[in-house]
């Protein structure tokens, strides 16, 4: 890879992040979905970062037919967890990208800071997200998502927004 | 306000506040009512901790909440199972900051006071200011009373009163049902805890757990998407029953359907085809009665005041404050289950916890209730469902139909004997 190559990849892989961070914001639920890959993993786990999750419990562990049944849940309206549905933004910072997958994929870490509001009261969530992106032409799909939340040892209250 | 203060002078102002048929609002938001409840419920009757398969090992410990109280649970080298109080017998400071581990003892970080993991002192650095080992009366404190039942470990702070299987009563057939779904009888709660935080006064989910009447409604979202057969369970038509079960226990006896389709493995939303090491492993344990056992499921029963068991979830509720609780979720593990246990933590993780495609829409009913109840008017939250066609079943136990508020009004017939007394 040349430098220049480099710095392009770089942008291309800023702007997915962007992206997918402003459609999950937006409640984009169509557009979010369309980035996945077919053998996507959505991962939030609870309590440490390094936890099996087929041996303990998780906060969100989705494979890409979950991750649909999530949406459509949302899509129902009555998804009363996000009905109405949270008005959020987050930052995204911080951004490495860390390597190549075996399946080829790059891995890319990034910190978030997400405020979410809802008549609950507005939530500070924030932590760091790792992603594999799989190229798809001149633009990439996600094929795993992991967020480490920073206080997922926590009691944490509802979280029924795209994370 | 008027009212409640005058019913709160009254000697049974709980009989006043708590009717058959409905229940007063202010239950729910009276910081002195929830202070009374700590006293009379939460440091007094049994309360579930945790489960023995979560210290498995001679000197292994966890913390726990009791009400508001930290807790260590720990095994000591004799392999009993002690509740102590995170406390030192010196300043009050914390004595143990990891969540879990193994050790035989805990030293305070303050000024390095040591103790066994049953509490006991083991001593202080310089003891020639205390004129040597004097201090041999101080210890950790500990929960009076300790027992299990099926590996379930409650606490009671009364240090007499009624013994946890007088507590449990009818109830503890349910946990039995639950760790007869193992080829070993027994059930192991090791998959870890989700902790929701739930901005609402934890009576609002106690009462919620055997509620048949919201499924359709509150979760509707999520069996419509998925297909799921759990909504016809809580319908008009469903011939499940709602039992009180005595001392504020009440279960959604699912039984009747599912004997029904006659269909093991049903109740888990599967077949026997699919599960074939399961079912195999079952019908060596069990023989015959393997096939009702796969047929009829896990119970779904609330032991008062705070364990819920929902088929293959248990749960732990504890509150914070009046309008505050936690709700700390896990999968069931069954001893011999083979791939059973992962389809549980997939099924878990799926509908628990503060994601969870059905707790959290839950938990936002809880929420959304509790802000209801600071409505000053009309007083009263109705409790009635099914007074009109309640019956006693064959073993005296009163039930309903599938969508009552049998369960409800149990619950409430012993918090007031509770707080009355």
């Amino acid at each position: 890879m040349t430098a220049t190559e480099a710095h392009i990849d770089r942008a291309t892989i800023e702007a997915f992040l962007y992206q997918e961070a402003r459609l999950a914001d937006e409640n984009e639920y169509d557009a979010w979905e369309a980035l996945w890959t077919d053998d996507a993993t959505y991962w939030v786990p609870a309590d440490a970062a390094d936890i099996d999750p087929f041996a303990s419990v998780s906060v969100i562990f989705d494979n890409r037919n979950r991750i649909s049944t999530r949406l459509n849940q949302l899509r129902t309206g009555k998804r009363y967890a996000q009905a109405p549905a949270s008005r959020m933004r987050r930052l995204i910072s911080n951004i490495e990208i860390l390597g190549v997958t075996d399946r080829g994929d790059v891995e890319v870490g990034a910190n978030f800071l997400l405020i979410e509001a809802r008549a609950r009261g507005t939530q500070l969530w924030g932590g760091r997200t790792t992603y594999h992106l799989r190229r798809d032409g001149n633009d990439f799909k996600l094929s795993y998502k992991k967020v480490v939340l920073v206080d997922l040892d926590q009691a944490l209250p509802t979280l029924g927004f795209l994370i | 306000m008027t009212d409640l203060l005058e019913a709160m002078a009254d000697q049974s102002r709980y009989s006043r506040l708590i009717q058959p048929d409905k229940v007063h609002g202010s239950l729910y938001t009276a910081p002195e009512i929830f202070a009374e409840e700590l006293e009379k419920i939460w440091y007094r009757t049994w309360v579930y901790v945790g489960h023995e398969s979560e210290v498995a090992q001679p000197n292994d410990y966890v913390r726990k909440t009791l009400g508001l109280q930290d807790v260590i649970m720990t095994r000591s080298e004799d392999g009993a199972v002690n509740l102590l109080l995170n406390r030192c017998a010196h300043r009050g400071n914390q004595v143990c900051d990891d969540v879990k581990g193994n050790s035989k003892a805990f030293r305070c970080p303050y000024h390095g006071w040591t103790y066994r993991n049953t509490g006991e002192l083991l001593g202080y650095p310089y003891n020639q200011g205390y004129g040597g080992k004097t201090r041999t009366d101080l210890r950790m404190g500990s929960v009076p009373r300790v027992a299990s039942y099926q590996g379930f470990v409650f606490g009671s702070f009364a240090t007499d009163g009624p013994t946890l299987e007088e507590h449990l009563g009818a109830a503890a057939g349910e946990l039995d049902r639950l760790a007869r779904l193992s080829p070993e009888g027994k059930i192991e709660l090791t998959a870890g805890w989700l902790k929701h935080r739930t901005h609402a006064n934890w009576k609002l989910l106690a009462e919620n757990e055997t509620d048949g009447y919201h499924p359709q409604f509150v979760h509707g979202s999520i069996f419509s998407v998925t297909g799921s057969t759990i909504g016809p369970l809580y319908s008009d038509k469903s011939t499940a029953v709602v039992r009180d079960l005595g001392n504020g226990h009440s279960e959604n006896d699912l039984r009747p359907e599912f004997r029904k389709f006659d269909e093991p493995m049903r109740w888990f939303g599967t077949t026997a085809e699919r599960m074939p090491d399961y079912v195999a492993a079952m019908r060596a344990a069990h023989g015959d009665a393997a096939h009702q056992i796969m047929v009829e499921g896990g119970p779904h029963v609330m032991i008062f005041p705070n364990l819920f068991v929902a088929e293959i979830q248990v749960f732990n509720i504890q509150p914070v404050s009046v309008n505050e609780c936690i709700q700390y979720s896990t999968a069931v593990q069954l001893k011999g289950a083979g791939e059973m246990n992962r389809r549980m933590i997939s099924q878990s993780i799926g509908s628990v916890g503060p994601a969870g495609m059905l707790l959290a829409d839950d938990t936002e009913m809880y929420e959304r209730n509790q802000r209801g109840v600071e409505a000053k008017l009309p007083e009263w939250l109705d409790i009635s469902r099914g007074l009109v066609r309640e019956r006693t079943d064959e073993n005296g136990f009163t039930i309903g139909a599938a969508t009552d508020e049998v369960g409800m009004r149990g619950f409430w017939s012993h918090y007031k004997e509770l707080m009355e007394a």
